[in-house]
């Protein structure tokens, strides 16, 4: 299977010795017009790979932030097509891996085979639908297979091995792995749950892991990508769209919190198998 | 109707399903082992039957409303399933005590719930209080307003009441934060569900714990008539009462069964919740069914002067059970309900709960034209929670003065 942007991604780091920071940001927030520069600023602050969120109007694993920030970007009218239409301008200048990030109702609308076919030609590289188990996963991963787009799926603390192993076989680019229970957001800690986890989703796939939910700061980014291959943020810059939205700052802030967080990430750590010490 | 419905997976054909995020899937994989296992332990199936008669009252009665038949043209012979003489007053509590015994036994000590109309919230609060658990019910703020005396009742029984002031600040919102609750607490609560909706095994466990509805009826009406009936009519919000009556008669292919929908005030999107003639198949709260949609995919907006119909998604083994030609859905406005409520009310002294009153008018409108035949409907709740939108709708029972006689 050819890879992706985001299976190239992953080699190189995984070459260079360093983990991966994934900013998370829903498209059309605040506006469609200005996702792509915001995209742009967080590449220039150090961010590898974009998490581009598809709004949905029920949105059950968000928090407050992220809620929010749907709301604003379905406000100004972003739609499915809408966000594909950003991603093909964002490609004009960047090709920083692409990954939208929604729940299953606005895909399954939009139609799976259509989704994948046009969600490739505007330069997408993956999806990733937080409320599709992978029992129910079947059509979903051969459509975007067929066009060539990774499938991640979220791994949680509460995964039996047997399930870990499931969403390892359905996942593709990389796995996702929920660092705790709860819904997105900012939180003062790393759970203690990310360890055991990371090292039970080791022992089942070879597959890149991204840690998220819950990671907000540099030191949080560090210990993290001590033990992971990429580490995800998406409240703290959804908050930051939130709180600079009408102003023409927005992008040097964006771009500001992109690169302290990236400060935390640990290099050159690694041993010759890609495995964290 | 030859496999037995859901499937291992929780499908009722393509319908159901478990559409969550991965947190979630373990503690739904332990609620479907602790359920079967419930389910085939004679004493959790005595403890809930005791419960069931001697606390919630069961089993109701079967009324046959003569002044209502006579209203409705004379034509059918209409009888109603008390289920509004239930404790806590509507048929919810057939379900909160079956799920509540069901969490004791999983050793869960926190329940959390969603409520529309309050009817859910209250028997959920019952239940805790009767077993001694941690009750936090969520619910709309707009739904807070509509029934506030339910709040009221809620906060009596120790419940912690949690306003919701996301999207409608409807059932929708508190269905959604009670989620992002239980994706939270999963170790330590259980989300005791109301309606036969959400993720597999909810639709099949809310549906087996209301089944008693269909027996009895079919039971008391074969004493009383000697027959079966030639209808079945109940109101789908969620679909809890309707697939509880309809069940026992599933089989029975003589028996129409009719289910009511909000049809609002109107059929344009966002001004009813009649998901079958204005919705889409998607997936909302766990299961794929029926679901009011605009054309990308965003769930819309409902409406409904009934706050436990005004809901986005059907229980997905209605659209399964229409799908196969053995129900039939239809709708009625909030007119038509309102007006069934106050003939009921005056015929047969019976006053409704909203939702209870779409399946009165659709029965009302069929029955002039059905001479002879067996009519029966789902009384799922009584209307004292909703006063105050009787008050807000019928204004003119409402002067001061109504029964002065003019000087």
């Amino acid at each position: 299977m050819s890879q992706t942007r985001i299976g190239r991604l992953f080699k190189r780091l995984g070459a260079e010795g360093r983990p991966a920071l994934i900013a998370y940001i829903t498209a059309g927030d605040p506006s469609p017009d200005r996702t792509p520069a915001l995209v742009a600023a967080l590449e220039r602050g150090g961010a590898d790979l974009i998490e581009l969120g598809v709004p949905f109007s029920d949105p059950i694993a968000d928090g407050p932030v992220i809620q929010r920030g749907s709301d604003r970007a379905l406000k100004a009218g972003t739609r499915v097509a809408t966000v594909l239409q950003i991603a093909r301008e964002i490609r004009k200048r960047s090709e920083i891996p692409l990954l939208l990030f929604t729940y299953m109702n606005p895909v399954l609308r939009y139609g799976l085979e259509a989704l994948a076919r046009d969600a490739a030609a505007s330069g997408i590289d993956g999806c990733l639908l937080t409320d599709l188990s992978v029992e129910e996963a079947e059509p979903y991963v051969a459509a975007m297979r067929g066009a060539g787009l990774d499938t991640a799926f979220l791994a949680a603390p509460t995964s039996s091995e047997r399930r870990l192993r499931l969403v390892a076989q359905y996942s593709s680019g990389f796995v996702y792995l929920v660092s705790r229970t709860g819904v997105t957001g900012e939180r003062a800690s790393v759970s203690s749950a990310v360890g055991p986890l990371v090292n039970a989703m080791r022992k089942v796939t070879d597959l890149p892991l991204a840690v998220g939910f819950g990671i907000s700061s540099a030191d949080q980014v560090r210990s993290v990508g001590e033990i992971a291959d990429g580490v995800a943020v998406g409240s703290a810059f959804v908050r930051t769209i939130e709180q600079y939205a009408a102003s023409s700052e927005l992008e040097t802030r964006l771009e500001a919190v992109a690169r302290q967080l990236a400060s935390g990430l640990p290099s050159k750590n690694r041993d010759e198998h890609g495995t964290a010490r | 109707m030859t496999a037995p419905q859901p499937d291992p997976s929780g499908h009722f054909g393509p319908y159901g399903g478990r559409f969550v995020p991965e947190v979630l899937m373990a503690p739904l994989e332990q609620l479907e082992r602790a359920y079967q296992e419930a389910r085939a332990d004679p004493a959790f199936q005595a403890e809930l039957k005791d419960l069931l008669a001697n606390y919630a009252g069961r089993p109701t009665p079967l009324y046959h409303a003569r002044r209502l038949s006579e209203a409705a043209g004379g034509g059918a012979k209409i009888y109603l399933k008390r289920e509004d003489l239930l404790h806590t007053g509507a048929h919810k509590i057939n379900n909160c005590l079956g799920q509540a015994l069901l969490a004791r036994r999983m050793g869960k000590q926190r329940i959390i719930a969603e409520t529309g109309a309050g009817q859910h919230g209250v028997a959920t609060a019952t239940v805790c209080a009767l077993f001694g658990l941690e009750c936090i019910v969520y619910m709309g703020e707009e739904d807070m307003r509509r029934q506030r005396l339910n709040v009221f009742r809620m906060r009596l029984l120790g419940a912690k009441v949690v306003g919701v002031a996301n999207g409608s600040r409807t059932l929708k919102d508190a269905i959604s934060e009670a989620m992002r609750d239980w994706v939270t607490n999963v170790d330590s609560t259980h989300y005791l569900l109301g309606s036969a909706l959400g993720a597999h095994p909810y639709p099949m466990m809310v549906r087996d714990f209301h089944r008693v509805i269909g027996e009895e009826t079919r039971r008391q009406i074969l004493e009383r008539e000697g027959r079966l009936p030639d209808s079945i009519f109940a109101c789908v919000g969620g679909g809890s009462n309707a697939i509880g009556i309809f069940h026992a008669f599933l089989g029975d292919a003589g028996v129409r069964l009719i289910g009511v929908e909000a049809g609002g005030r109107g059929a344009e999107l966002g001004a009813h919740a009649a998901r079958f003639s204005g919705g889409a198949p998607g997936v909302l709260h766990g299961a794929f069914s029926y679901l009011l949609q605009d054309a990308d995919g965003q769930v819309a907006l409902t409406h409904s002067v009934s706050a436990g119909l005004d809901y986005a998604l059907v229980g997905p083994e209605h659209a399964w059970l229409r799908e196969q030609g053995r129900t039939e859905y239809v709708s009625a406005s909030d007119r038509e309900a309102l007006d069934a409520a106050q003939t009921l009310a005056r015929k047969e002294g019976i006053i409704p709960a909203l939702e209870s009153a779409h399946a009165v008018a659709e029965a009302v409108r069929r029955a002039g034209s059905a001479r002879g035949e067996l009519f029966v409907i789902n009384l799922s709740g009584r209307g004292d929670k909703d006063t105050d939108i009787y008050r807000e709708n019928l204004k003119e029972l409402d002067e001061p003065d109504q029964n002065r006689t003019a000087l």
